[in-house]
C-alpha cells in the first residue's frame, strides 16, 4: 500500500523527526521529490531516517562516492534533491546517526546556513525594497526572508550551544 | 614532529587508527569500534568518512587499492599514523597515571 503526502518544511529536522514519526507508525518514505513524499505502508519502526544536505550536488564524483560508501554501511538513499539526500537505515542493525562527534555536526549545520542566508538576504533585501528598480515592499519575498530566517536563527543557535560544549569536552 | 600533531587525537581517531592495525574498509572499521567498545562508540558514516579522508590527507592512513573508485575502499595505518598513536598512547598513559594518583 503507497500514499503521497505533500508537505513543506524549512528546517530539516522537523523534516527528518516527521519521516521517523511517520516510520514509527509503518509508513516508510521511498521517494521525495519538491515537497512530494511517497510512503510505502511496512513494519512499523523498521526504518531510521536521516537528511543531510551535501558540499556538492547530489551528481558530483565526491558525492558519488561518498554516497557509495554510506551504501556500503548498510545505509540506502532513497531520494536526493539539488544537494539534500534522504536516507534510512534498518533499524535492526541499531541506531543511525549521520555525525558522532560535534565537529562534524556542526560542520553540517554550517553548511546549511551558508547555503540559506545569502537567499534570506537577497530576499529581504528585495522584499523590503531596498533593492531592485524602484519597487514597492513586497510581501512575497519579505514572507520568503521569513521562511528562511527562522531555520537560520534554529541552526545558529544549536551550532553556538555545541562550541559551548566543545571549550570543555571533546 | 609540528607543535600542532602534539595535541590530544579525537576519540574517533584514535580508534580508527587503533582498527586500522589491520586493512579495514569503512563499516569493518565501525563495526570493529562498536564491539571493541561495547556500543559506547559508534562512529556515524558522515563522520568517519570525513575523518578517513583527511587521515589520508595528513599520511596518518592509506587506502589499499589504488582505484579511486573502488567500492569498499580497505585502508591500513602508516608509519607516521603509527608514530602519532604510540605518541598518544604515552599521553593517554600519562594522564592514566596521575589520575590514579588522586
Amino acid at each position: 500500500m503507497k500514499k503521497r503526502v505533500f508537505k513543506f518544511y524549512s528546517n530539516y529536522e522537523k523534516e527528518e523527526a516527521w519521516l521517523n514519526e511517520m516510520a514509527a507508525s509503518g509508513w516508510h518514505c521511498v521517494d521525495y521529490l519538491f515537497g512530494r513524499y511517497t510512503f510505502e505502508k511496512g513494519e512499523p519502526g523498521e526504518y531510521i531516517y536521516r537528511i543531510q544536505l551535501l558540499e556538492y550536488y547530489t551528481n558530483h564524483a565526491e558525492s558519488v562516492t561518498y554516497l557509495g560508501f554510506l551504501e556500503d554501511t548498510g545505509v540506502e538513499v532513497i531520494a536526493s534533491h539539488i544537494r539534500w539526500v534522504y536516507l534510512r537505515k534498518k533499524a535492526i542493525e541499531g541506531p543511525f546517526e549521520l555525525f558522532s562527534d560535534r565537529e562534524s555536526r556542526i560542520a553540517h549545520y554550517r553548511r546549511i546556513i551558508t547555503m540559506l542566508l545569502p537567499l534570506a538576504i537577497v530576499n529581504f533585501l528585495f522584499g523590503s525594497g531596498l533593492l531592485g528598480n524602484p519597487k514597492p515592499v513586497n510581501l512575497f519575498n519579505l514572507g520568503v526572508a521569513l521562511l528562511l530566517a527562522v531555520p537560520i536563527i534554529s541552526y545558529y543557535k544549536r551550532v553556538q550551544a555545541l562550541e559551548k560544549e566543545s571549550q570543555i569536552r571533546e | 614532529m609540528a607543535a600542532d600533531e602534539q595535541g590530544a587525537l579525537t576519540e574517533a581517531v584514535f580508534y580508527i587508527l587503533l582498527a586500522l592495525h589491520e586493512p579495514r574498509h569503512g563499516y569493518a572499521i565501525m563495526q570493529g569500534v562498536q564491539e571493541l567498545t561495547n556500543d559506547r562508540v559508534a562512529l556515524g558514516p558522515g563522520t568517519l568518512y570525513g575523518a578517513l579522508n583527511t587521515l589520508v590527507e595528513k599520511g596518518w592512513i592509506k587506502a589499499l587499492q589504488d582505484d579511486k573508485n573502488s567500492r569498499r575502499k580497505e585502508y591500513i595505518i602508516t608509519d607516521q599514523g603509527e608514530s602519532i598513536f604510540q605518541t598518544e598512547l604515552k599521553r593517554l598513559e600519562e594522564l592514566l597515571t596521575h589520575g590514579k594518583l588522586v
